[in-house]
Order: structure tokens, then C-alpha cells, then sequence
């Protein structure tokens, strides 16, 4: 379980994040939706501790994450994974020395434990056969998958992952969408997913929070997304003319 | 100025950061055998080609300016080693190496940067900093004077090659000039000045890299700062160094 209270957040002046309280479930998968600039991105590193919070608080479960000591913090990382917008794969590793990577800095387990749990997270998102490979020679979606494997591999309580859709096309975009809400399920992490794609929140959202100029706007399930009475969630849910079509259909 | 000091006051942060006790140690060390493999074997053959050039354009120019018959012809093996070892296999060869490995750390720590690579570290729990930049500067601090060497030994190789092809002078002329009043010294002040310019080179380049911001361009436009930073630093503390050691 993640809260966040009254989180504000500058950048040169500049506000980023006013006020923005929320509240995450685990066992859920959570959806942070907003249109590109409203501070997902922002308020996803700040939850992370990747940019410190100006005033506010973070709850981890009943850790006061936000003003944990550098030491304490680094230790609390090893119960977070993260997959980053471009999978953010070490250019300089392979594969299965990417996965293997958080298992060599914070165990003792000797190299045959490792690659045994290396080996278990890549069959976990299907990645067979490309251990040996390096990121510049994967696709984009098998990017996303490994970087999903690497945020698993030291099993975390709390997994972030910023667009994961991005740049992929419909299919594998489902097939993301599916693997971290199997995750989430299987292991009962408190997922977090920042996502401006329509159908990654109608597919997997357990419970949304829409983000707009930098303040929570709305908050509900994806359920309750489609006949929420709010003119920005609606202008952002409604923007494309096949939605505004799909809506006229579902009144009538 | 107040970003002078701004950018100073990061740049000590940053070493803070950086001089840490590594999260694991034989992972340290492999880097580090790595680091050494990458910026300064990798580094062996450009410093020996631009040596043994230099050394024979030095013993030729030399021969040339000795016009007076009172000046003995011995003095080209003379002004041969003395310009390589004062200067030129430091030095110079400090300018080279911010060229060739500066850019080489700022863009590679830079491009990290910008695609989260680092974020990622980060995320984990990894010291970033140390993880990545330790390790180089350790590597090149440790076995650069070892190419200051190398870079004295084949420019005198140099000058001695063109003596023999060109006859400007004996071969035992040179040879002569090379042992004439040599001062141990010089060697020693010569690789402390490289083990500094390498420290500068190493931390000046992951600094400019580690805060890269934006695109590619920005980071084309950190690695071009970081090399002006870091040869103007080598000719301010090659004058500071001159001045203290010898």
C-alpha cells in the first residue's frame, strides 16, 4: 500500500505538482492517466524518491518513505522495481546480465542461484532464446518484457511503470498491459502504471487517478471513467473522434 | 560567476558521491580491470604513433636550428628528451587523451543519462556515481603516467629512428645527447603531472556527462564542453604543478 499526501512539487519555479493525495491498493493495478505534460511523470519519480517532494508525505505500508535517511532509502529501493518509459536497459549489458544485474549488487547468491532466477523472471515475460543478446538488438516490446523481468527479479512489493505502451504497437501493447496485470495478481504487488493510453486503462485499470495541470482532478475505477461528469476527464477520455463516436453509440 | 561557483559546488557534490565505498567490491574490480582495458590499453597505439612522429620531427627540427659550429650536434638527443619528458609526453599527451577518452566518458555517462539508464541504477538502490565513475577515474589515474612512459620511451625511439635514416647526425651523437645531465626528477615530475591531468580528464568529462539533460544534441554539446573544460584545466594546473615541483 502507497499514500501520498499533499504532495507539491517545483522545478525552477515552476509548480509541477499542487496538492496531490493519493491513495494505492495492493493486488491492484493502479493507473495514473493525463495528457503528456500534466506531471504523471513527475508525480511517478517523486512517489520513487527519484525527485524529492517540496512539502508532502509518502507512505510506504506504515514507512514514512519521504523522510527516510539516504541509507534507508536505498535499502527500501530493493523492494521497488521500475520499468522506465524506453525499458532503460544497460546498453552495456545483455540480456541476462541486465536481469541478473540487482541480483549481483544486493544478494549473496552464487551465479548458478542467479541464473536461475534470471532464467525464471525472462519465462516469465516469454523471453526464450535472446539471454545472450544485447538491448540494441531487441524490439521495442521485448524491451519493455526484459525491463519488466529486471524490475521482478529481486521480487518487489511495489512495482512502477512509466508508459509502458509507449511507442508499441496495439498487440503488444495488450500484451504488456496483460503481463503486469498477471504480475500484480500473482505476486500481490501494489502496481502503479502511468499511462495516456485509453486502452490500457479500460484493459487493466483497477483504480484510476486522473492528473490534470499538475493537480488531482478525478479518481475512480475504470468502470466508472466512461460516465464520470467531469469536463477535463472527459475531453481527455473523449479526445479521439472514434471514442466521441463510441460514446454517442453507447447513449443511444 | 554565481554559476561558476554553482557548477563548482556540483562538481565537489558529485566527487562526494563518487568517493564512496563500493556497494560490491568484486564487482569494483572487475569494472575496473574492465575500465583500464577500455581507456587506457585502447589507448596504447594513438599515444605511440603521435610519439614516435613527434620525437623524429623534434630531433629534425632540432638538427635544423643548431646552425652555430660552437653548439656540439649531441644537443639534438639533448632537446629531444628533454621536450618529450617536460612536456610532450604529458602534456601533450593529456590533450590528446581528453580528446580521445573525455569524449568517450561524457557521452557515454551522458547518453546514459538521458535514456534513465542511470535513473535505473538509481531505482535499484545502486550509487551510480561511484558505480560508474570510480572505476574510470581509478583506471585512468593508475595507468595513464604508465603511458606517459610508453610515450617517452618510443619518442626518443622517434628521434633515434630519424637520426638513422637521415644521418643528420651519428647515432652514438645522439645517444651522447640523450645521457647528457639527466635528471632523474623529471620522470617523477612528469607522471605526477599525468596522474593529475588523468583525474581531471576521468572527472571533469562524467561530470559534464552525468548532468546531461535533453537529447543527443545536448549531449554532443556536454562532451564538447567537457573537453574545453578539461584541456584548459590541464594547461592551468600544468603551470601550477611546473611551478610547485620543479
Amino acid at each position: 500500500m502507497i499514500t501520498a499526501n499533499n504532495i507539491f512539487k517545483s522545478f525552477s519555479g515552476k509548480t509541477v505538482l499542487e496538492d496531490v493525495s493519493v491513495h494505492f491498493e495492493p493486488g491492484k493495478t493502479n493507473l495514473i492517466i493525463g495528457a503528456s505534460g500534466s506531471g504523471k511523470t513527475v508525480l511517478l519519480k517523486t512517489l520513487v524518491g527519484l525527485h524529492e517532494a517540496d512539502s508532502g508525505e509518502i507512505w510506504y505500508n506504515d514507512v514514512l518513505f519521504s523522510q527516510l535517511l539516504f541509507k534507508e532509502k536505498k535499502a527500501m529501493r530493493q523492494n521497488i522495481g521500475m520499468l522506465f518509459q524506453g525499458a532503460a536497459l544497460f546498453d552495456f549489458a545483455t540480456v541476462e546480465e541486465n536481469v541478473m544485474f540487482p541480483l549481483t549488487m544486493f544478494t549473496t547468491k552464487s551465479y548458478e542461484e542467479k541464473r536461475e532466477r534470471v532464467n525464471f523472471c525472462l519465462k516469465r515475460v516469454n523471453i526464450i532464446g535472446a539471454e545472450k543478446r544485447y538491448p540494441g538488438e531487441l524490439s521495442g516490446g521485448m524491451q519493455k518484457r526484459v525491463g519488466i523481468a529486471r524490475a521482478i527479479a529481486l521480487n518487489p512489493s511495489y512495482l512502477f511503470c512509466d508508459e509502458p505502451n509507449s511507442g508499441l504497437d496495439p498487440n503488444t501493447s495488450i500484451l504488456i498491459d496483460n503481463l503486469i496485470r498477471e504480475i500484480t495478481q500473482e505476486y500481490n504487488i501494489t502496481t502503479i502504471v502511468n499511462t495516456h493510453d485509453m486502452n490500457s486503462v479500460m484493459e487493466i485499470g483497477d483504480k484510476v487517478i486522473y492528473i490534470h495541470e499538475g493537480k488531482k482532478w478525478w479518481e475512480g475505477s475504470s468502470a466508472d471513467i466512461l460516465d464520470a461528469d467531469n469536463p477535463e476527464l472527459n475531453n481527455f477520455v473523449f479526445a479521439s473522434n472514434m471514442t466521441k463516436m463510441l460514446k454517442k453509440l453507447s447513449a443511444k | 560567476m554565481r554559476s561558476f561557483f554553482e557548477l563548482f559546488g556540483r562538481y565537489f557534490l558529485l566527487m562526494r558521491k563518487v568517493f564512496t565505498r563500493p556497494d560490491r567490491m568484486s564487482v569494483f574490480w572487475r569494472q575496473l580491470i574492465f575500465e583500464t582495458e577500455k581507456l587506457g590499453l585502447s589507448s596504447i597505439a594513438i599515444v605511440a604513433i603521435i610519439s614516435i612522429f613527434i620525437g623524429g620531427v623534434i630531433a629534425l627540427q632540432s638538427s635544423f636550428n643548431i646552425v652555430s659550429p660552437l653548439i656540439p650536434k649531441m644537443y639534438v638527443g639533448f632537446m629531444t628528451r628533454e621536450t618529450m619528458v617536460l612536456e610532450f609526453s604529458s602534456t601533450m599527451i593529456a590533450l590528446i587523451l581528453a580528446g580521445k577518452i573525455g569524449s568517450n566518458i561524457a557521452s557515454e555517462i551522458g547518453s546514459m543519462r538521458i535514456t534513465e539508464q542511470i535513473d535505473a541504477m538509481e531505482m535499484m538502490g545502486v550509487n551510480s556515481a561511484n558505480y560508474l565513475i570510480l572505476p574510470k577515474i581509478i583506471a585512468a589515474t593508475v595507468f595513464n603516467p604508465l603511458l606517459m612512459l610508453l610515450s617517452f620511451v618510443v619518442g626518443l625511439m622517434g628521434g633515434w629512428l630519424i637520426v638513422a635514416l637521415t644521418g643528420i647526425i651519428t647515432i652514438s651523437q645522439y645517444f651522447d645527447g640523450l645521457q647528457m645531465e639527466f635528471n632523474n626528477f623529471y620522470i617523477t615530475y612528469s607522471m605526477i603531472k599525468m596522474a593529475v591531468f588523468s583525474f581531471i580528464i576521468t572527472s571533469v568529462s562524467a561530470f559534464f556527462g552525468y548532468y546531461a539533460f535533453g537529447g543527443s544534441l545536448h549531449v554532443g554539446r556536454s562532451s564538447t564542453r567537457a573537453i574545453v573544460v578539461c584541456c584548459v584545466a590541464i594547461l592551468i594546473f600544468n603551470l601550477v604543478l611546473t611551478q610547485l615541483l620543479l
